[in-house]
C-alpha cells in the first residue's frame, strides 16, 4: 500500500521519534510513504484561536498540494494536524462562500477529495490486527500501559469520525496484539492542557499530575499516546512523584516487531522509559 | 404639523439602520455562523465537562448568559476566552450543538480586532510568536518559535534548563528545513488578515 504522509512540523523537532517510528513501522507493514510536497505548518492551535480564516486557509494548502497527487490516503500522525485538516476540510464542504474565497486566497481549488488518516486508523483497519499481531516477535509481556487518546484525534466526532469519542478502544486493540496488558481507565480522552504549556505552565502541571495519577491508579506501568503535544505535556511536564514513562504508540509497535530504532527513540524522552523495559527484559 | 418619534415610522432612510441595531448576541452569532447561541437551555452540562472551568474567570455557561445580557467588555476582557484550550468537550456533549469551542476562538478574535487585546498576555504572545515562526519559514523552528516568544513575555529563564536538555539530544534545532514557496505561504496571511 502506497499513501502520502504530512509529517508536520512537531515530528521534525521535538517530536522526531514519533517520525522515526512511524516511517519504520510503516516500512515493516509494507506502507510506502510519499511527503506531501512542499508542505507547510497546518497552523495548529494558534491560527484557529485567533483567525478563523487563517486557521482554514493554512491546512487548505496543504490539502491542495495532497490532492495533485494520485494517491487519494494522506497519513498524518500528529493528532493536532489532523485535527485542523479534518476540521478545514469540515468546513470548506459545508460553507460554499468559504471554499470560493479560500481557494482564491490558494489561488488554487481545494476539492476534498484526499482521505486524512491517523496511523492508527491505517494500521488497524488496512492492514488489520491480525497481520499486525502476526508481525511480533517479542510480545510486551510485563508492560502495562493506559492508551491516552486526548481530544484532538476525537472532537469534535462528526469532524474527526475517528473511533468512539467517550470511549475510543482502537489504540487499546493495537496495544493489546502486541501483548501489552492494556489497562482500563477513565481518562483516555481528557485535555492535557494543549499549548497552555508554555503559557500557562501552572495550569497544565495540575492536569497532567491528575491524569498520571489516575493511569497509576488504574495499574498502569506507562502512558501511550499519538499526539506529540500530550506527549509533551506528559513526559516534560508531570511532576517527579507521579511521573511515568510515556511512549508514542509506534515506538511500542516496533518495539514488538523487533525492529531497529527503540533504544535510540527512547534516549530522546524528558522520563527514561530504559529501566522499565529492560527490567522487563524487552530491550 | 405631526411631530415624528424617533424613527416610527421606519422608514428606509431611518438613522437607526440595521448595522447599530446589532446586538453583541448578534455578533457573535453572525461570526461563529452555526447553531444559534439562544438556543443553549443552561443545563451546563459543557461546564461540567471543561477541564479548564475551574480556573476561568467565568465558565463557559456563565459567558453564554453574559453574551445573552449583552455584556461585551466584560466578555472580551475575560481570562475566560484565553484559557480555554480549545478541547472540544464542550461541543462535543451539548445536547442543543451549541459551539462553545468555535464560541470561544470567535470571542478571541473579536478581543484582538477590536483592540481589548488579551488579558492573559502570554498566551497572545504565544499564539503571535507561533503565527510568526510560520509566516516566516512556512514551519514551525521550535527554537526560534520559543525564543521569539520568550522576548515577547519576558519570561526568559523558565524552562531553560529543559530547552538545553532537548537541544542536546537533538531535539531542537537551530535550523530546519523550510517551505520552499514561502511567498504562498505569506499570501495567506497576507490576504486573511484581521486586524
Ligand atoms: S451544554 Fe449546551 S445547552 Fe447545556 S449549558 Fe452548555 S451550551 Fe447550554
Ligand atoms: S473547548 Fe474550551 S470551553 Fe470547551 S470544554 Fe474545552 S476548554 Fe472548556
Amino acid at each position: 500500500m502506497k499513501v502520502q504522509y504530512y509529517p508536520g512540523c512537531s515530528l521534525h523537532g521535538t517530536a522526531k521519534e514519533y517520525d522515526q517510528s512511524v516511517k519504520a513501522v510503516s516500512r515493516a507493514l509494507g506502507i510506502e510513504l510519499k511527503e506531501v510536497e512542499d508542505w507547510s505548518c497546518c497552523g495548529a492551535t494558534s491560527a484557529h484561536a485567533t483567525n478563523f480564516k487563517l486557521s482554514v486557509a493554512l491546512p487548505a494548502r496543504n490539502l491542495a498540494a495532497a490532492e495533485k497527487s494520485d494517491l487519494k490516503d494522506v497519513m498524518v500522525p500528529c493528532a493536532a494536524c489532523f485535527n485542523r485538516f479534518k476540521s478545514a476540510q469540515h468546513h470548506l464542504a459545508g460553507d460554499a462562500a468559504l471554499k470560493t474565497e479560500v481557494e482564491k486566497i490558494l489561488g488554487r481549488k481545494v476539492e476534498g477529495t484526499v482521505s486524512v488518516r491517523n496511523p492508527i486508523d491505517i494500521f488497524c483497519k488496512d492492514i488489520g490486527l491480525d497481520t499486525l499481531e502476526g508481525k511480533v516477535t517479542r510480545k510486551l509481556t510485563g508492560l502495562k500501559p493506559v492508551s491516552y487518546y486526548g481530544c484532538l484525534l476525537l472532537r469534535p466526532p462528526e469532524v474527526c469520525q475517528f473511533d468512539d469519542y467517550e470511549n475510543p478502544v482502537l489504540l487499546d486493540k493495537l496495544l493489546g496484539a502486541m501483548g501489552a496488558d492494556v489497562r482500563p481507565w477513565s481518562y483516555k480522552t481528557d485535555c492535557c492542557g494543549g499549548s497552555l504549556t508554555i503559557s500557562r505552565t501552572d495550569i497544565v502541571i495540575k492536569m497532567v499530575d491528575k491524569l498520571v495519577a489516575m493511569a497509576r491508579e488504574a495499574g498502569a506501568n506507562c502512558v501511550v499516546t499519538a499526539c506529540p503535544v500530550c506527549m509533551a505535556n506528559l513526559d516534560m511536564r508531570a511532576s517527579e512523584n507521579v511521573r511515568l514513562p510515556v511512549f508514542y504508540f509506534t515506538e511500542l509497535v516496533a518495539l514488538a516487531m523487533g525492529l531497529q530504532g527503540p533504544a535510540s527513540w527512547f534516549k530522546l524522552h524528558n522520563v527514561d522509559p530504559t529501566p522499565l523495559v529492560s527490567g522487563l527484559g524487552l530491550l | 404639523m405631526v411631530k415624528s418619534f424617533g424613527c416610527w415610522p421606519l422608514t428606509e432612510d431611518c438613522e437607526t439602520n440595521g448595522e447599530d441595531m446589532k446586538t453583541f448576541l448578534d455578533e457573535v452569532n453572525e461570526k461563529i455562523h452555526g447553531v444559534p447561541i439562544q438556543r443553549c437551555y443552561h443545563c451546563r452540562k459543557c461546564t461540567a465537562g471543561c477541564p479548564l472551568a475551574s480556573v476561568m474567570e467565568y465558565n463557559p455557561n456563565k459567558i453564554i448568559k453574559m453574551i445573552q445580557l449583552g455584556m461585551k467588555e466584560k466578555v472580551l476582557g475575560s481570562s475566560t476566552i484565553w484559557l480555554c484550550a480549545s478541547c472540544e468537550t464542550c461541543i462535543t456533549r451539548c445536547p442543543n450543538e451549541v459551539d462553545i469551542a468555535r464560541m470561544m476562538d470567535a470571542l478571541r478574535e473579536m478581543a484582538i480586532v477590536s483592540g481589548v487585546g488579551a488579558r492573559e498576555k502570554n498566551v497572545l504572545h504565544f499564539h503571535e510568536a507561533f503565527l510568526a515562526n510560520i509566516r516566516s519559514n512556512g514551519r514551525i523552528n521550535e527554537t526560534m518559535m520559543t525564543v521569539n516568544y520568550k522576548l515577547k513575555s519576558g519570561d526568559l529563564f523558565s524552562d531553560a534548563a529543559m530547552g538545553i536538555s532537548m537541544f542536546m539530544k537533538g531535539k531542537l534545532a537551530l535550523i530546519s528545513p523550510k517551505t520552499k514557496d514561502i511567498q504562498s505561504v505569506r499570501g495567506i496571511f497576507d490576504k486573511t488578515k484581521n486586524a
